[in-house]
């Protein structure tokens, strides 16, 4: 029976192997692991002395629990100032072996684009959209009377030369024009109207300019009391928010079968602000669409009251719009899926 | 159309520059597309009166002493045969500009500047001019064309600038036509134009001359295709003396870029420039019968034209003949057999209206086109019609190079060539435009473009003249009102009368929208390609020969053949795409197209053929496989809010072990696959490529279709990793189906390990599945999972042989 000086001289002798081993240990895991051999309450140095207290007798118990209790608050008390020392070294070196050199490329999530022409489109439509347009889409296969003689372009007219046609037989065609679906729209509703519809169109025309397949947004309203001067105030505000404010529009005489009176639009040169440069070729405008007052013939084929009903139309190429707004110099590029070209464009 | 400045102040006072003429052109109609100074490379060039010539021993040259006035007097050394003292010659000065002529002194090789030179040790201060080195011939100048100096008159001024005494200081004004003003496609009718907008007179070109007696009895003319000719008139010339047009004509005549041939000839040309009256001579001695007959032609009848080509004839053409024989295709060419000649005496004038569209087809038809042609496509009116007859016999008096005889002959349908009375609402006029233009200003643009206005209250009477056809109601006069007063009046308004519509996206359009995004998000770019594709495409993709791809609609007239069918499918031009990407040195992407293929119900079609919206992905580089790919495809899906299932498939152009159909509830919407190896190689791609193509049109039915929220399990989920063993045969989609089916708890399997190897028995792959189990109304218990694993474990054994890795 271990009397409490026995106890005392364990409790030095404990204390004193606890200091030189400390001294050994080099890592919290060493101190962890160490900690475990002194302290766990089955098999540790400590932990043991706790049950032999059974057989301590009852006078001395208290005692006995109380030293080996202070023991244990010494213990642990070495063993967090070690493991505190360790600790905040171990986390200085693991911050040092996670040095990187913060000048090297990023890892990027590459995030494709939409198509330039569909990035303009979406700008136009979104636009429109907010001015109360909804967005028709029609074929790009038509017939040669919607193409054509629907939109007062009978076969003898001369302005079907305007236009050179893909047929695919004597009466369909490749729609020429978006215009094509102004005359199903109608057919299909009454006014009021007001729809934008973009789509392909095709022209057998293939040089740096002209691709025989482009994209067009028709615009058309029908409502009462509809004026070129409706036009002109639509348009304006479209260049505004498509070119930016400050950029205005001019309307000149034109003609296309389908508008009476019809209007090519220019706008301020977006670029010099009209002063004259390579890109207004120094006129200080830029052509950007034809535009004009619903034809009579055309409302009146379509069962229209012309007494009561008026209206404007308006066609404009995408991809011009495209070029001049992000420069490209060549329409080709549009069409060949180049990443080095669709990956500039991202607007 | 060329018109010339000095021509255009024939009929109409120009008092403003040629550049202001221009902009006020511009702003009524007329883009001007080139205004160009005849003698613009020109400069510094004035007149020399050589006073002293000597001749340069041994040389052909001579050394002058020429007196430019003001400028002073130049020792010039000339080489011109015909220099001589006393005589008058264009002197370009140090630092003239004129043209640098080849060896042949006729072919011009570009703009020179004179500078002081030095021939035979003889310095020479400038250059005695030929009429070539000005840009000048014998039709634009009389004698330009001498290969020697061009001699000036003896009254001309030494030192005074050449260019006016030459018509060098002319200008030339391309003018852009709109096709529904043919009126306008010629000088004088740009001149009404010009009168117009000036408000000038406008000078008529003189009409008057004296018929005689003489008559050409019995002769008459016959049109029994009158619906497309609507009028014919013919007139009889005599005494006809063939010889050189006069120099004016000569000049105009250059100037608009035609060739002077003979009198009689150039009259006609000279009014379709003047008038824009396509006309035609025939030699009358050649023609038999005494009579013209305008007649559809008759089936394989033949013609040769004035240039010596044949031509085999069918109905569509419309021919004039004599008694016997087709003298002229009408309105494109006359014939050889009755060409006038310079023995001809006996002229038969023609002025006609052919049908436009009659023409246009016939001319390509046949392939032979001419001014004429061009002219009469555009449309011609009669009222031009008859005054171009006047006019042309005026010319053969002026010109004195022949008789009018009073034979006239005029066969028409009665058609007005007076002004056609139009009253239009003054208010109606307005509203077109949304202003309100001043009386006053209506009165007189209308009044300038001879349409005699007369107002009276809200009503205006107007009088169109009869080449005004373009004139049909009142927005046409709105046009001409507004044209004329000035577009900047157009005050920009917001349809302050429209109702409010709602505007927008509708579903489909939102939705492609939506995947075209999200494709992007997965580092997509989206392209486009044309409609039209190559045939070759079929053999590129090794199409079996009844493959549903092959049957295209065909173009009838493409481009060319690369652009000959329409697409019925898009994975071609995606993998040219790639192809082209990959010999750009760009070696890793991804692409999408969201476009149309096109698919007939029958060729050649008779109805609207089927416009199949559908995308196709294109990936390719080291980095990427056919999993990549099969992620983007259920990018599409999961932005539909469904499923896609996979089934091994095979198509000609992809890998035969790498390629799936692609399902939707069961149907097939699509396909993904490697690319072959053969066709990789054919189309030079360095990196493998892999597409895929998923009808979009068979999605729409489950477009807007909103995910509906699933409430939180409201228990612990569990998760077993199982590890099988199976034949190698046995797909992932097999196991995962057979798992699912197990049990309803059963929300989720993943595959996340798959192993074939040596701890394996041969032909044994082993996969392993994550299975989570959710749980419904109550906690799950360890012996639950217990038996749902075990009911996986019988199934999968029982159905395919898999059991449990040991």
């Amino acid at each position: 029976m271990e009397d409490l000086h026995e106890l005392s001289e364990k409790v030095s002798a404990i204390k004193q192997e606890i200091k030189s081993e400390l001294e050994k240990l080099e890592s919290s895991k060493g101190v962890y692991d160490y900690k475990k051999s002194i302290l766990d309450n089955k098999t540790g140095k400590i932990g043991s002395l706790m049950k032999q207290m059974g057989k301590v007798p009852k006078e001395l118990k208290a005692d006995y629990g109380k030293k080996v209790n202070e023991l244990k608050v010494w213990a642990q008390n070495h063993f967090d100032e070690l493991d505190a020392k360790f600790k905040e070294q171990e986390l200085r070196q693991r911050y040092e072996r996670e040095k990187i050199d913060v000048t090297m490329p990023a890892k990027k999530h590459i995030h494709g684009n939409l198509h330039p022409v569909t990035q303009v489109t979406n700008q136009l439509i979104d636009i429109f959209a907010s001015m109360g347009f909804e967005i028709y889409e029609g074929s790009e296969i038509e017939t040669d009377y919607y193409n054509f003689t629907a939109l007062n372009t009978p076969q003898d007219h001369p302005a079907r030369d305007m236009q050179d046609t893909f047929y695919l037989s004597p009466e369909f065609l490749l729609r020429t024009q978006t215009s094509a679906g102004q005359i199903h729209v109608m057919e299909e509703k009454k006014p009021p109207i007001k729809i934008i519809s973009p789509g392909k169109v095709f022209r057998s025309d293939d040089d740096a300019t002209h691709s025989p397949m482009f994209t067009q947004m028709e615009g058309l309203v029908v409502d009462r009391g509809i004026t070129l001067g409706d036009l002109k105030g639509m348009l304006d505000e479209i260049v505004r928010k498509i070119f930016g404010e400050g950029t205005t529009t001019r309307l000149r005489p034109s003609y296309f079968p389908f508008t009476e009176p019809s209007v090519e639009v220019d706008v301020s040169c977006f670029q010099c602000g009209g002063c004259g440069c390579n890109l207004c070729k120094g006129t200080g405008w830029i052509e950007v669409l034809g535009a004009g007052v619903v034809n009579n013939k055309v409302l009146e084929g379509c069962g229209i009251d012309t007494e009561q009903y008026s209206g404007f139309a308006f066609g404009v190429g995408l991809e011009r719009i495209a070029m001049l707004k992000y420069g490209f110099n060549n329409i080709k590029l549009l069409f060949e899926s180049d990443l080095r070209v669709l990956n500039q464009i991202d607007d | 159309m060329l018109v010339p400045l000095s021509w255009l102040k024939e009929y109409v006072e120009i008092d403003c520059t040629p550049q202001e003429l221009q902009d006020k052109l511009f702003s009524c109609g007329f883009e001007v597309e080139e205004l160009t100074e005849v003698g613009k490379d020109i400069s510094k060039v004035v007149v020399g009166l050589v006073e002293e010539c000597e001749p340069i021993p041994d040389t052909h040259l001579s050394l002058c002493k020429v007196n430019a006035g003001e400028h002073g007097t130049f020792q010039i050394c000339c080489g011109a045969d015909n220099v001589h003292a006393g005589g008058k010659y264009p002197l370009a000065l140090i630092g003239a500009t004129v043209y640098a002529t080849a060896k042949d002194h006729k072919t011009i090789e570009g703009v020179m500047e004179i500078r002081q030179g030095k021939l035979r040790g003889y310095d020479s201060f400038g250059m005695l001019c030929s009429g070539t080195e000005l840009g000048l011939n014998d039709n634009l100048y009389p004698q330009a064309g001498y290969n020697g100096l061009l001699v000036l008159p003896q009254e001309a001024e030494p030192g005074a600038d050449v260019k006016p005494m030459l018509g060098l200081d002319d200008w030339i004004f391309d003018i852009a036509i709109t096709a529904n003003r043919p009126d306008c496609q010629s000088i004088f009718g740009i001149a009404r134009e010009v009168a117009a907008v000036l408000a000038k007179e406008l000078k008529e070109p003189a009409l008057d001359f004296t018929e005689t007696e003489v008559k050409k009895e019995g002769f008459s003319v016959n049109v029994s295709a009158g619906d497309i000719c609507p009028r014919y008139i013919a007139h009889y010339v005599y005494d006809v003396k063939i010889g050189e047009s006069p120099d004016w004509m000569k000049r105009r005549l250059a100037l608009v870029g035609i060739d002077a041939i003979s009198n009689v000839v150039d009259i006609t040309n000279y009014i379709l420039k003047e008038l824009g009256q396509p006309m035609h001579a025939f030699d009358d001695s050649y023609l038999k019968g005494n009579e013209i007959n305008v007649r559809r032609a008759g089936d394989g009848e033949k013609i040769v034209t004035l240039d010596g080509k044949e031509f085999e004839l069918n109905e569509e053409n419309l021919v004039i003949c004599d008694k016997e024989k087709p003298v002229a295709l009408a309105g494109i060419m006359g014939g050889l057999n009755s060409e006038i000649l310079d023995t001809t005496t006996e002229v038969m004038f023609e002025s006609a209206k052919f049908a436009r569209d009659n023409i246009r087809k016939s001319s390509r038809a046949l392939g032979q086109s001419s001014d004429s042609s061009a002219r009469f496509a555009k449309g011609v009116n009669e009222y031009t019609t008859v005054m171009a007859m006047k006019r042309a016999l005026h010319l053969i008096e002026e010109l004195d190079c022949g008789k009018v005889s009073s034979t006239h002959i005029d066969v028409n349908a009665g058609n007005s060539i007076e002004p056609q009375e139009m009253t239009v609402s003054v208010s109606k006029v307005n509203a077109v435009l949304g202003i309100t233009v001043p009386d006053e200003e209506i009165v007189s643009i209308l009044k300038n473009l001879d349409f005699a206005p007369e107002l009276n209250g809200d009503e205006l009477k107007l009088k169109i003249p009869a080449y005004r056809e373009d004139m049909e109601s009142y927005p046409d006069v709105a046009e001409e009102v507004i044209r004329m007063y000035g577009y900047e009046h157009v005050v920009p308004t917001f349809m302050p009368t429209a109702e409010v519509t709602l505007g927008g996206r509708n579903l489909k359009q939102k939705t492609e929208l939506q995947i075209k995004k999200a494709l992007c998000s997965a580092g997509a770019y989206e392209g486009i390609h044309y409609s039209f594709t190559s045939p070759a495409d079929f053999e590129l993709l090794r199409l079996k020969p009844d493959a549903k791809e092959r049957k295209a609609i065909r173009i009838m007239n493409p481009i060319n053949e690369d652009l000959s069918v329409m697409r019925t499918t898009l994975v071609a031009q995606m993998l040219h795409a790639i192809s082209r990407n990959q010999k750009r040195g760009t070696l890793e992407g991804r692409i999408f197209e969201l476009g149309k293929i096109f698919i007939p119900e029958e060729l050649p079609i008779r109805n609207y053929p089927e416009e199949r919206e559908t995308i196709c992905i294109g990936v390719f580089g080291e980095n990427e496989d056919f999993f990549t790919l099969k992620g983007l495809t259920q990018t599409v899906a999961d932005t539909l809010s469904i499923e896609f299932t996979y089934e091994a498939d095979h198509k000609p152009f992809l890998h035969p072990y790498q390629t799936a159909t692609i399902l939707c509830d069961g149907e097939a919407v699509g396909y993904l696959g490697k690319l072959a190896y053969e066709i990789q190689d054919e189309l030079d791609m360095r990196v493998p490529a892999y597409v895929a193509e998923i009808n979009l049109k068979a999605l729409t039915k489950y477009y807007g279709k909103s995910p509906v929220y699933q409430p939180l399990p409201k228990f612990a989920v569990e998760n077993r990793d199982l590890a099988l063993v199976m034949d190698k045969e046995i797909t992932c989609a097999q196991v995962e189906r057979v798992i699912f089916e197990t049990c309803d708890y059963i929300t989720s399997v993943k595959l996340f390990d798959v192993y074939e190897g040596v701890q394996l028995p041969p032909k044994k792959k082993s996969m392993a599945f994550t299975v989570v189990f959710t749980p419904k109304d109550e906690e799950f218990k360890a012996e639950m999972i217990d038996g749902f694993v075990s009911d996986i474990l019988k199934n999968l054994g029982e159905k395919y042989g898999v059991v449990l890795r040991a």
